[in-house]
């Protein structure tokens, strides 16, 4: 039995196409029970598409399921629970206004007595480690508790299979260990468990096996173990990517911007206030904020950038002036540019073109407005150049932004912003699901900017990219900044400790002291 | 097989034109359909409707003068729900317009004088603004919807009126009919065309209209109206003040609205009455909506518009049709459009069910 | 207590329309959608059902076809919003004008006949108290009706699972897409039965707050239901506080008449709609309290495609 154990799913062949795109191609996969499987892929390679299939939210135009060696039709979620597939959605599936029993109730198909749920889902969350009050109210929960929500209503319906869609992205690495530990203890009871992740070192920490996919098709199928994260890394992008040489110098420009003490309430039971906010960033650096999603990303960014007003002129300084009360546009005016982390709807203008979406943060500094009126002419003109310097992929400068897709997007957002060459640059998750490619042309323009003597501050969730690019580090955790501490000096441990809201060991107050 | 929609990967140019004019079709074909009901002869009914007012200079003349308070308000309308802002009491604020413009003009009733014209298109102006001003503070300061404050407040400016018909402003030679004197010459709007009632209202709408274009399609302003309607966050990213833009094209719409009101009562009726417009505040939404919420578009919708009340009348003369079928015949002329727009992002799709676009 | 009583008794007839209207909204809007033609569905019940009493003679015909007259109006509306991807605000606009031109239309020869009002039915025991037993179980049965479905959607929203589903489609539509629940067939249902119950309220209107037809006779009282659920924070008995509060109001006007205040009629009749203005502000000026109790998903198209 142990020698040949049969596999608990199978596909073969899985084929799907949209328009313009062959996602899937003929994409086999296997798991056995008890296995930690591997989905392993850039952005854009497919994994999501073929885990929207196993679970019957896309229908497949070629291919076979078997599951324990039986040929299965999934034609709805429904159909997968039945067969005990269970999802963890990247994006949750939840509903803010309801409280956590009630949200897990509504994943369970047939009707439920919430009382008796509430004592199942309290046993479940204390024999996996997965702390949750069952009565909390969702809107007030943090992003790692509404994953447990999430991992609990799957445990819930005893499945047979658990399939994981980048599970990492919204926790920090403390929190990831106690995940892996709860992922292992689960394999462990013989559950199958599908790992979607394009991150290397997790893979290797916690997978058995790992299926490669690239540009819709299965590169390999590898026993992890045996493969090194650069070879792994090999199969996922076909060639080596360059690394981008941090700025080597220590910064020592003037500073050009300067947060002191911004203190901002919250606007509503769904954003986080900003506390005690300090910070400083230099010409020539690139200053990183780490932090999971939801701590006051969004907040500081719209503070930053003047989308809310200080109460105080003073708590935000731009180049020796204090700014807090100017507008987004008095802020423009003094040289300082912001990319927003939400692309369609925040940083573009879905359903206009992109000649409109250039005017719509560059009127200014490009002189595109002549007595209230529009210049049309040299508007397109800057569309174009944009276009065209940050090899943006579009039909043309006349299609609405929503035509483009999320990475040339944001070539052209960021592009946007770097062709009005600003002095300042606030930037929130770069390259979140951007394609490798562009991810580099972004990055690299970001260090290029910082070269030229901009300061350049981005926030991330990302923390492998703010340790590749920043020159200092900080995180951001609960709607207040830590310290920051010059990234060569530390570990993703330490950062993540940042993240947390953990304030590092003496041994990092020397270095505190810099900033 | 059943016909499916399927996302078009591209918004179609062509369905942003061809919607009215499909909607309109689609409206005849219903409307037909309601007459046979009502046991009148259809094409008859299509005759009176749409033919018979066009056939005369009277009848395009008269045609001018409805299609003039429609044009007028539904360009300020237009922009207005661009920017996402639902003024839809723009009845009430048209009545504030004829009530303010003709208090001027019944204050001067036993004078002449050329400047009494501009002060009560003037004084109709400030009506309008000032009862869209309320909309707009209370939005603004109070975030109170401005679709039910607008329509609430229509709702007193008619009690207004009509309080006003019965009291201060009866006309005192009037035999108690709730009806104010009649304006004197110079209150009334001067006659483009002898014979007709067309009045040089007509040309401030068409100057509307351009105006309308030019702020739309050239101007910062018309820029942030289409970004704060198409995308809010995207409206305070670019550093434009959502507050600024809701009181501009809110006092824009009252503005044009109490202009209207004005024209109408120093125009084609030439008193204040207790009913002074057939519902034109109301049906100025359908001719923003029909005309694609463009300037230009506004103009003919408006022209459209204006015969389906012309018709309406032309109707009840001929065939003794009830006035309503106008009513009616709107409500499905903006129905139609509306479902038509489905295939500006969509295309009919016939045979094999396949899900549409996915962009993940 | 000579003058009280009735004035009481005013008060229940005037607010049971809004309560029907209000609630058959609120139920709309708790699935996610704005339907702004509660002012059309009701103008519709009232004619239909103000017809039906006079084609049938029966009042249960013609509540029956004043709720289908509702049904009908809010499917086409359902259809155009769910089906066509039709933005909400103009299609309830349209719905609202649509229905507001064919009740005149089909009203035309209606106009000037009278009814003889809805049969009152006393509940035996409790109607001969004292007082109570005239204001409440002396009263036709859609009074009975209107109370009975504030207990029932309140127990529905709350206590079973169809409501916590409902409410999970307004909430977050896309979620609820992602669970395999249908968020077209349940917005559907809720849209039709906001249908329904604008057709009762307009049924009301015509065969008892005031028993014949005239055009428009609900004189915006479908405007002031939707501002009751703001005014309710979608809650089924502050739906009923709101609805018994205008209901108050509204009468108002007709006693400050008989009593001899010196103010003209037209200023009491404007008290409604102002005071609608005034709940509003009060209630609207709390930013975050409304976006906590309103759906999250309201007025929002949804386009499971993207």
């Amino acid at each position: 039995m142990k020698d040949n154990p049969p596999y608990l799913i199978e596909l073969q062949g899985m084929t799907k196409a949209f328009p313009g795109v062959l996602a899937n191609d003929a994409v086999d996969l296997k798991i056995k029970p008890g296995e930690i499987h591997a989905l392993l892929g850039e952005n854009g390679a497919g994994k999501s598409t073929l885990v929207k299939m196993i679970y019957g939210i896309l229908k497949p135009d070629a291919g076979t399921i078997l599951f324990n060696g039986q040929p299965v039709k999934i034609d709805t979620p429904a159909d997968a629970r039945d067969l005990g597939i269970a999802m963890v959605f990247q994006h949750f599936s939840l509903f803010d206004s309801l409280s956590v029993v009630e949200n897990i109730s509504l994943g369970i198909s047939r009707a439920v007595d919430l009382k008796q749920l509430a004592g199942e889902i309290t046993e479940i969350s204390g024999r996996y480690g997965l702390p949750l009050d069952p009565h909390r109210h969702v809107y007030t929960l943090s992003v790692g508790e509404r994953q447990r929500i999430e991992i609990i209503r799957c445990l819930l319906q005893d499945p047979r299979l658990l399939v994981m869609d980048e599970p990492t992205s919204v926790l920090t690495p403390q929190e990831v260990r106690k995940l892996f530990l709860t992922l292992n203890r689960l394999a462990g009871e013989g559950l199958a468990i599908l790992y979607i992740s394009h991150k290397l070192d997790e893979i290797k920490a916690l997978c058995h096996q790992a299926t490669i996919l690239r540009l819709g098709k299965r590169v390999n199928t590898v026993s992890v173990d045996t493969e090194s994260t650069s070879s792994l890394a090999m199969m996922m992008m076909g060639e080596e990517m360059e690394k981008i040489a941090r700025g080597q110098a220590v910064a020592t420009g003037e500073i050009r911007l300067k947060v002191d003490n911004l203190t901002m309430p919250a606007m509503d039971n769904t954003s986080i206030s900003l506390t005690d906010i300090h910070l400083e960033v230099r010409a020539g650096e690139i200053v990183g904020i780490a932090g999971v999603a939801g701590n006051g990303q969004d907040e500081l960014l719209k503070a930053l950038n003047g989308e809310e007003s200080c109460q105080l002129a003073a708590s935000i300084i731009i180049e020796n002036q204090h700014s807090g009360k100017l507008g987004p546009n008095a802020r423009r005016r003094a040289g300082m540019a912001s990319v927003p982390e939400k692309r369609l709807g925040h940083g573009a203008i879905p359903d206009m073109d992109l000649v409109d979406n250039a005017f719509m943060t560059g009127f200014q500094r490009m002189g595109l407005l002549a007595k209230g009126l529009i210049n049309y002419s040299k508007t397109r003109t800057f569309a174009q150049k944009v276009i065209a310097d940050f090899g943006v992929k579009t039909a043309g400068a006349k299609v609405p932004a929503n035509s483009l897709s999320g990475g040339n997007l944001q070539k052209f957002i960021i592009g946007r912003e770097l062709t009005q060459q600003p002095d300042i640059l606030i930037v929130s998750q770069p390259t979140w699901g951007v394609d490798a490619g562009a991810t580099q042309t972004i990055r690299q323009s970001l260090r290029k900017l910082a070269d030229r003597g901009a300061a350049v501050l981005v926030i991330s969730q990302d923390l492998d990219e703010l340790m590749e690019m920043s020159d200092r580090i900080g995180a951001i955790c609960g709607g207040r900044l830590s310290l920051f501490y010059p990234t060569a000096e530390m570990t993703v441990e330490k950062v993540g400790l940042l993240m947390a809201g953990v304030p590092l060991e003496k041994g990092g107050a020397h270095v505190a002291s810099f900033s | 097989m059943w016909p499916h929609l399927v996302r078009r990967r591209l918004p179609s140019k062509a369905m942003v034109y061809l919607s009215p004019v499909l909607a309109l079709v689609l409206s005849m074909l219903a409307g037909i359909i309601l007459f046979l009901i009502m046991g009148v002869s259809p094409l008859g009914a299509l005759h009176a409707f749409f033919i018979e007012p066009l056939s005369s200079v009277y009848g395009l003349a008269e045609l001018g003068v409805k299609a003039t308070p429609l044009v007028l308000i539904g360009v300020a309308l237009a922009l207005g729900f661009k920017a996402g802002v639902w003024n839809i009491g723009a009845e009430g604020q048209l009545t504030m317009g004829a009530i303010c413009g003709g208090v001027v003009a019944l204050y001067f009733y036993d004078r002449e004088g050329f400047y009494i014209i501009p002060l009560m298109l003037g004084a109709g102006v400030f009506g309008g603004v000032a009862w869209a001003a309320i909309v707009a503070f209370l939005r603004v300061r109070f975030n109170a919807n401005e679709i039910l404050t607008s329509l609430m407040l229509s709702y007193v400016a008619g009690l207004l009126l009509n309080m006003l018909m019965h009291g201060p402003l009866k006309d005192p030679d009037g035999f108690n009919f709730p009806e104010s004197r009649q304006f004197s010459d110079s209150a009334l709007l001067p006659l483009l065309q002898e014979g007709t009632r067309l009045h040089i209202g007509a040309i401030i709408a068409l100057a509307a209209v351009a105006l309308g274009w030019l702020i739309l399609s050239r101007t910062l302003l018309g820029y942030q109206i289409k970004v704060a309607g198409s995308a809010p966050a995207a409206c305070e990213h670019a550093g434009f003040s959502h507050a600024k833009i809701i009181w501009t094209t809110l006092l824009l719409g009252g503005g044009m609205a109490g202009l209207a009101g004005t024209i109408e009562v120093a125009g084609p009726i030439g008193q204040l009455l207790p009913n002074i417009s057939p519902g034109y505040g109301f049906t100025a939404i359908i001719v923003a909506y029909v005309g694609r919420l463009h300037p230009l578009g506004v103009l003919f919708a408006g022209l459209l518009l204006a015969l389906t009340y012309l018709g309406g009348e032309t109707a009840q003369i001929q065939l003794n049709l009830p006035v309503a079928v106008t009513g009616v015949f709107q409500g499905l002329l903006l129905f139609f459009l509306l479902a038509s727009d489905v295939l500006i992002l969509y295309r009919l799709q016939f045979g094999m069910a396949a899900p549409a676009v996915e962009t993940s | 207590m000579d003058l009280l009583i009735p004035a009481m008794l005013t008060i229940i007839t005037a607010a049971t329309p809004l309560l029907f209207a209000a609630l058959g909204e609120m139920v709309t809007e708790k699935s996610g959608v704005l339907n702004l033609g509660v002012e059309g569905m009701m103008v519709m019940g009232a004619i239909i059902g103000f017809i039906a009493v006079h084609a049938s003679g029966s009042v249960t015909v013609a509540i029956f076809a004043a709720v289908l007259a509702g049904i009908c109006m809010a499917a086409i509306f359902a259809l155009f919003v769910l089906t066509f991807h039709a933005s909400q605000v103009p299609t309830g606009l349209a719905l609202t004008i649509f229905g507001i031109g064919l009740s005149a239309l089909m009203g035309q020869n209606m106009v000037g006949i009278a009814y003889g009002g809805m049969p009152k039915i006393a509940i035996p025991g409790l109607a001969a108290l004292p007082v109570v037993g005239t204001l409440f179980f002396q009263q036709d049965f859609l009074v009975y009706l209107s109370i009975a479905m504030v207990a029932a959607i309140h127990y529905f929203l709350h206590k079973t699972r169809a409501g916590l589903i409902l409410r999970a489609v307004g909430d977050s539509h896309d979620a609820a897409h992602a669970m395999g629940y249908s968020v077209i067939k349940i917005r559907f249902m809720a849209i039709l039965f906001g249908g329904a119950m604008a057709g009762l309220s307009g049924a009301y209107l015509s065969l008892a707050y005031s028993p014949m037809w005239v055009e428009q006779m609900t004189a915006g009282r479908g405007w002031i239901a939707l501002a009751l659920v703001v005014f309710a924070c979608w809650r089924p008995v502050r739906v009923l506080f709101g609805a018994y509060l205008f209901g108050g109001i509204s009468i108002l006007q007709l006693h400050a008449q008989a009593l001899g205040i010196g103010i003209p009629s037209q200023v009491m009749s404007m008290l409604p709609y102002l005071a609608t203005i005034l709940v509003l502000v009060i209630i609207s000026r709390d930013v975050s309290k409304i976006k906590l109790n309103a759906p999250a998903s309201l007025g929002r198209p949804f386009h499971p495609s993207r």
